[in-house]
């Protein structure tokens, strides 16, 4: 009996595997699209956390550079404090920013940013985010990267996959109709993406001394976009690794138990 | 199997002697599950029941948490769901039990049903107890659906669009049932609101059904995987404690690797463009459902004629609907059936193959293979099983459950 379902299930996954192999070839082959490559990131695996100094750098390069054109309004200053940054730090950080807000008289003010609001919007209102960027708003980062497949490597490799146009070839310029003005993006689907490369080598000037090369931008960034997106993972993994160590402890107990009534009927 | 273990239990402690002379709840639990006499013969399969059991009450329990935290709005509705993960104490640990229970809740209830078809559970005389079941399968179907659709992300609203529209290949009233759905002329609030409202009411309904399916269940009391019935009180013990404890210990095991999943891959399961808030001016590249509806969606698109194709959608259900009489092998158990048992394998492949199929697009080799899946499945329910009944050849069948038992044990 035992035999027989282990050999039809191994004859089940074979079938089934065969067929969609055969499928699957078809389709890879019609895809020019390149996935970006897998980098490691400190908060992968089972027991994998943020990297703080990371995460704060990742802010800067947010601060300086994306929050141009990127909302991220899922988020508010306060949660800073998550990031290993004490209370006057943040306050620190956020004490040239200015938000929008209603004066006493009821007319619109704007007034620094206290740690109780979101994250200051770029655009007033999606309308105007599009009017300003060729008819496209660009998309808020709050989730981004649980929003994409592999959303880490993929934000990562848009970062970092730009290709100027005088490196492209001429079939590559003939078949995505490209202009001088177009950006052109290995990881990006169709290529050419709105947004022109925001980062490059010494874009922003890192407190702590790291080297601001392109890559070490890309990943500092995606660390805090990944932070942003998911800021309960590391209490999520805690506290799944207890309730598995309960989980298993209690399985074993019921099976000892089911052993031990069941004794007299084998 | 209506022997029960003698006199009506005596309860010594005499508030549960006042209660139990009025309202026998207390003699029904000893009845029903503890002297219950189940077949001794179980295995691991018949874990399942008591597994979905409890990710049912699991999902009610959550669910209801995170309704007393969602905000049923087009407007509202995505940031809700993302202030329950951030700001509400524990937020993401209910949102992802519930998100990922969902998934678990299917596995478990898809492997119910496999043991149902590899023993015959649904053969005479549990026709009905096998019909409850596959009511509680679309009802979860249905309440699953609208679930999806409450974080209002790109994949819920348009999932919503491509199912709610199957409506519009009703030849006449097409339009007029669709607008009626809706709510209005398109997905919008009313849509969104009436969701959610049924997305609370049908698990209600399903514990409803599975009330009946367990009162279907103990007139004859279990099928086993001898597929046997029972001759007398050697053949069976009871139920409480040799399968509470049984089940007990299944039911950790299936939560171990479900927890796997809650806490270290929560969107693992998922698409990821649910995490883009609706947009009804910007169709995604690939609308897929979720995982579990992967087959019926590649049979769905199968057949090219919209009608067609729901219909052999919804009749992939209704088949099983009927399945007790069109399956006339009177044997039950696939072990004592030499060629069903491996039809039934390839059964679950060609499923396999389906889903594979309705998760990428209908393009290439995938059209062909949905195609030939789609026709497999409807050829084992409609034409194989008929005729296998009556050329194929079934083994002896053993005296006794007891009897199997104890041979196997002695040997």
């Amino acid at each position: 009996m035992r035999k027989t379902i282990v050999s039809a299930a191994i004859a089940v996954a074979a079938l089934t595997a065969g067929a969609v192999a055969i499928a699957a070839e078809t389709v890879t082959a019609s895809e020019s699209e390149q996935k970006p490559p897998h980098r490691h990131w400190h908060f992968e695996g089972p027991f994998g956390t943020y990297d703080r100094a990371a995460a704060q750098r990742g802010y800067q390069v947010y601060a300086e550079v994306c929050s141009a054109c990127h909302s991220l309004q899922l988020l508010a200053y306060r949660n800073l404090m998550e990031l290993d940054l004490t209370e006057n730090q943040v306050k620190s950080l956020i004490k040239d920013i200015q938000v929008p807000d209603l004066g006493d008289d009821g007319q619109p003010i704007e007034r620094p940013a206290r740690l109780s609001d979101s994250f200051r919007k770029p655009f007033a209102n999606p309308a105007i985010a599009a009017a300003a960027n060729n008819g496209k708003a660009p998309p808020d980062l709050s989730v981004m990267i649980k929003a994409r497949e592999d959303g880490p490597d993929y934000v990562h490799g848009i970062l970092t996959g730009y290709v100027p146009f005088d490196k492209l070839t001429p079939e590559q310029i003939k078949e995505f109709n490209l202009t001088k003005d177009d950006n052109f993006n290995k990881y990006y689907p169709g290529h050419r993406i709105a947004m022109p490369p925001p980062l490059a080598d010494d874009k922003v000037t890192y407190a702590d001394g790291t080297k601001a090369t392109l890559d070490q931008e890309a990943s500092d960034v995606v660390e805090f976009l990944a932070w942003a997106s998911e800021p309960k993972m590391e209490d999520r993994k805690r506290t799944g690794v207890r309730v598995i160590l309960f989980l298993l402890a209690m399985a074993g107990l019921m099976y000892a138990v089911k052993r031990q009534v069941w004794a007299d009927k084998h | 199997m209506a022997s029960s273990h003698g006199t009506p239990p005596v309860f010594n402690n005499k508030v549960i002697a006042w209660i139990d002379h009025r309202l026998p709840i207390f003699s029904y639990m000893e009845k029903e599950y503890h002297h219950f006499p189940t077949p001794r013969n179980f295995n691991y399969f018949w874990n399942f029941g008591a597994i979905a059991t409890v990710m049912l009450v699991l999902m009610i329990a959550t669910g209801i948490v995170l309704a007393t935290n969602y905000t049923p709005h087009t407007t509202m509705a995505f940031d809700s769901v993302e202030r329950i993960m951030r700001d509400v104490p524990s937020g993401w640990l209910i949102r992802y039990l519930h998100m990922t229970g969902a998934s678990f809740f299917f596995i478990a209830v898809y492997i119910h049903i496999f043991r149902g078809l590899y023993y015959g559970s649904y053969k005479s005389p549990r026709e009905l107890l096998w019909i409850l079941g596959v009511v509680i399968l679309l009802l979860m179907m249905a309440t699953a659906f609208m679930g999806y659709v409450l974080p209002w992300g790109q994949m819920s609203f348009w999932g919503a669009t491509v199912i709610t529209s199957l409506f519009t290949a009703i030849p006449v009233v097409g339009d007029s049932i669709t607008t009626w759905l809706w709510g209005g002329f398109a997905i919008d609030n009313p849509t969104l609101n009436r969701f959610y409202a049924l997305h609370y009411l049908l698990p209600f309904v399903i514990v409803g059904v599975v009330a009946l399916h367990v009162v279907a269940l103990h007139v004859h009391g279990s099928n086993n995987p001898l597929g046997i019935d029972v001759k007398g009180p050697q053949d069976t013990v009871p139920f409480h404690p040799y399968y509470t404890m049984k089940d007990g210990f299944g039911v950790m095991v299936f939560l171990i690797i479900y927890a796997g999943f809650a806490f270290f891959a929560p969107n693992y399961l998922g698409d990821p463009a649910n995490y883009i808030q609706a947009n009804p001016l910007a169709t995604p590249t690939h609308i897929v459902p979720e995982w579990y509806f992967l087959p019926f969606y590649a049979i769905l698109r199968a057949i090219p004629n919209k009608l067609g194709g729901v219909l052999a959608m919804f009749g992939s259900i209704a088949v099983l609907f009927v399945l007790p009489w069109l399956d006339t092998s009177r044997v039950r158990s696939a072990s004592f059936r030499p060629i069903y048992k491996w039809f039934v394998f390839v059964l679950v492949a060609d499923v396999f193959l389906l889903g594979v199929c309705g998760a990428n697009p209908p393009e290439g080799w995938y059209v062909p293979l949905a195609q030939i899946g789609t026709l497999y499945y409807f050829f084992h329910f409609l034409i194989l099983l008929p005729v296998l009944g009556k050329i194929e050849r079934p083994l002896p069948l053993p005296p006794s459950i007891a009897d199997a038992v104890l041979k196997k044990n002695a040997g």
